[in-house]
């Protein structure tokens, strides 16, 4: 069940990735239509996070290409926000709840710039969204995880994009934080942006998207959630590996063999 | 020596003068650049860098058979960027970790830098006397000519790091998200190397290749215990850098036949030693003393409580209770209660009579507060975490000393005001 759109957002086309030469990802290829909730769903190890980053350029790519709005990503840089999986990062790092917040606006201040007087109404117009405005001087060492993530959110949105990629940002976070991030998904959705978000919880999926990607090494599903959330496809995407498919791999990466040519 | 300080102070020598001044800057820059490797926990590449630059100085030398600095500079500037490209490589491309990458680099630029340092010394050139002193530093052997050119690239790095401090900021804490807005993250990387390997070859005079880690790292890592705030941070450890590099040439002068190198870094540990120890909240003394406070707090509340349980089961509030009395319930050595009790008193939850201690009514609101919460929780634990009844009251002794008047308030509200804990004890309302 690949379903392909006209007028894609996002194409991918024939896209693998590979960690330190063994293969992770093989042969994804879908179109992905805009202004979507959109959900990367599999389970530990399937690559969900791997497809992201690899569309957002922060891999290198083992074959194929990805077009953003028809465009190559250098050209559409500032159409996106990334929102990276909140471990990824030092929590300890000496600085406060605003700065982390300003970093958002780095990308169209440019080097050398310093903050105007409407990017640091951005940064608290971008902080209420999420509830944080009264954490702004607050240093990050002292936010609870939720509120880790609230940060990250708020960062995202003071891009002011019109895609977001975000990585788990449902991971390890109170219900307050969970329906927080929910309803601002919903008021991103109605402002025709589209959010595409790497997601573990089977329970909450067709409740939080419109549209799911499946993903298990390869690409199992892409549409719309009636049709290609199916026990079915679950099965097919969650029963397992294809045991050949990772040994395959193993033997890639133990070789060093090139996976293409 | 008095007059050695004296005539050192006394700032009549302008060489001393500029000394002190080109040590003090050489400092506050090497500890700025160094801040954000130590950030970006890349910490030891410093010290990798700080012996990797031997060689290049040494081979600088024989190709040009002078001490001039250009050329040292960029001989060092080379082999301070073949050792991080190298280091990079192995750590990408093998199966060796980073750390040890680093070490083996390490060891053998630094080796290869001495054999040839001890062949110049050797070859009976002239021109290299105080070749050696870049070993461990001599911040007086300077002359005005280097303190120039030292002071000058310390100021631009500074200036660098100034300019750019968003952007290092951001690779140091989020360098994918950089990446994903399309910085130049490797281009920023490179910069930071370079500012590092510039960092430490305006530093080989006063500090040495051997001990020039600890002037990129050590300041920060003090400075990190007085402050939370990156700005803050960087000026700090700015101030840190520059004291230590000016004691340097102060033990320069004072004792000529002394590397400077050890004694900025003596001065540094010395810094840090007392940040780790001293510094507010953070260091180790005041977390020490936050321990103690909880522990009499506890025990204070604990005797507390012993007052209302003892009259709640004898029906004699507000009589007096001896100290034996109080034993029997919370068993504590005489010499512990009475220093209790006397900090009780001191507070004034306590009055004392000739029958013994009452509580005033001040430290029966609070006792009663204390047992409301213990049963409170225990009513919790039982309703919501399904625990039994005989299982909670440990688990309630700790908790009773933790909870905050909001959270006190969402407890009463979710149990809705019970009138009993799980034991059918009466939960005491004010």
């Amino acid at each position: 069940m690949i379903q392909q759109v006209e007028n894609p957002i996002i194409e991918i086309h024939d896209l693998s990735v590979s960690y330190e030469k063994k293969p992770v990802l093989w042969d994804v290829d879908l179109t992905l239509p805009a202004g979507k909730l959109i959900g990367i769903i599999g389970p530990n190890g399937a690559g969900k996070s791997t497809l992201l980053k690899a569309v957002m350029g922060l891999l290198p790519l083992s074959s194929g290409y990805i077009n953003i709005l028809d465009k190559p990503l250098k050209e559409v840089r500032d159409k996106i926000s990334y929102v990276p999986q909140r471990e990824s990062v030092d929590w300890d790092f000496p600085t406060s709840v605003y700065d982390v917040v300003m970093m958002g606006r780095y990308g169209q201040l440019g080097l050398l710039k310093r903050p105007k007087k409407s990017d640091k109404e951005i940064v608290m117009d971008s902080l209420s969204k999420v509830g944080m405005e009264g954490f702004k001087d607050r240093q990050i060492s002292q936010l609870s995880g939720g509120q880790q993530q609230r940060v990250f959110l708020a960062r995202a949105l003071a891009q002011q994009a019109d895609i977001y990629f975000m990585d788990e940002p449902f991971a390890g976070v109170d219900a307050a934080t969970e329906k927080a991030i929910v309803e601002l998904l919903r008021q991103m959705s109605k402002e025709k942006k589209t959010v595409i978000v790497v997601h573990h919880d089977l329970q909450s999926v067709a409740r939080y998207f419109d549209w799911i990607i499946l993903l298990n090494m390869r690409l199992v599903a892409s549409g719309p959630i009636e049709e290609a959330f199916t026990p079915e496809l679950l099965q097919e995407t969650y029963g397992g590996k294809l045991t050949l498919l990772t040994e395959i791999s193993d033997l890639i990466q133990k070789n060093r063999f090139p996976n293409r040519e | 020596m008095w007059e050695n300080i004296q005539y050192f102070f006394s700032f009549q020598d302008t060489n001393i003068l500029y000394v002190s001044l080109g040590t003090i800057i050489l400092g506050s820059s090497a500890a700025v650049v160094g801040s954000f490797t130590f950030l970006r926990k890349r910490a030891l590449i410093g010290d990798a860098i700080a012996h990797a630059i031997l060689p290049g100085i040494c081979i600088a030398f024989l190709l040009s058979g002078t001490k001039n600095y250009v050329f040292l500079i960029l001989g060092a500037f080379i082999s301070g960027w073949i050792s991080i490209i190298l280091v990079d490589y192995i750590s990408k491309n093998s199966k060796i970790k980073e750390d040890t990458a680093i070490g083996l680099i390490l060891s053998v630029f630094f080796g290869f830098g001495i054999l040839l340092l001890t062949y110049i010394q050797q070859s009976g050139n002239a021109a290299q006397t105080g070749l050696d002193s870049f070993l461990f530093g001599k911040a007086a052997s300077m002359v005005l000519q280097d303190v120039i050119v030292f002071s000058v690239i310390s100021i631009l790095l500074i200036i660098t790091v100034t300019l750019f401090y968003k952007e290092l900021q951001l690779i140091s804490f989020d360098e994918a998200f950089a990446q994903s807005m399309g910085l130049p993250v490797k281009g920023l990387v490179f910069m930071l190397s370079s500012l590092t390997v510039l960092a430490v070859v305006t530093g080989i005079q006063a500090v040495g290749v051997v001990l020039m880690a600890a002037l990129l790292i050590t300041p920060t890592a003090a400075a990190k215990y007085w402050s939370g705030y990156l700005p803050r941070i960087l000026l700090l450890a700015a101030v840190i850098g520059g004291f230590s590099g000016f004691s340097g040439a102060f033990i320069s002068y004072i004792a000529p036949n002394m590397p400077t190198g050890p004694w900025v870094v003596m001065v540094l540990s010395a810094i840090a030693f007392i940040s780790i120890l001293f510094a507010p909240r953070k260091g180790i003394v005041a977390k020490w003393l936050k321990q103690i406070h909880h522990r009499h707090r506890i025990q204070d509340e604990n005797i507390i409580k012993t007052f209302f349980q003892i009259a709640e089961e004898e029906e004699s509030f507000g009589e007096p209770k001896t100290i034996a009395l109080i034993r029997e319930k919370r068993y504590y050595s005489y010499k512990l209660i009475r220093r209790i009790l006397k900090r009780l008193k001191r507070h004034g939850y306590l009055v004392e009579n000739k029958a013994g201690y009452y509580l005033t009514p001040f430290g029966q609101r609070k006792a009663a507060r204390l047992v409301k919460l213990h049963r409170l929780w225990e009513l919790y634990l039982t309703e919501y975490l399904r625990i039994a009844p005989d299982h909670v009251h440990e688990d309630a002794d700790t908790i009773e000393h933790l909870i905050t008047p909001e959270l006190e308030k969402r407890l009463e509200e979710k149990l809705g005001y019970p009138a009993v804990d799980p034991h059918n004890s009466k939960i005491p309302y004010e």
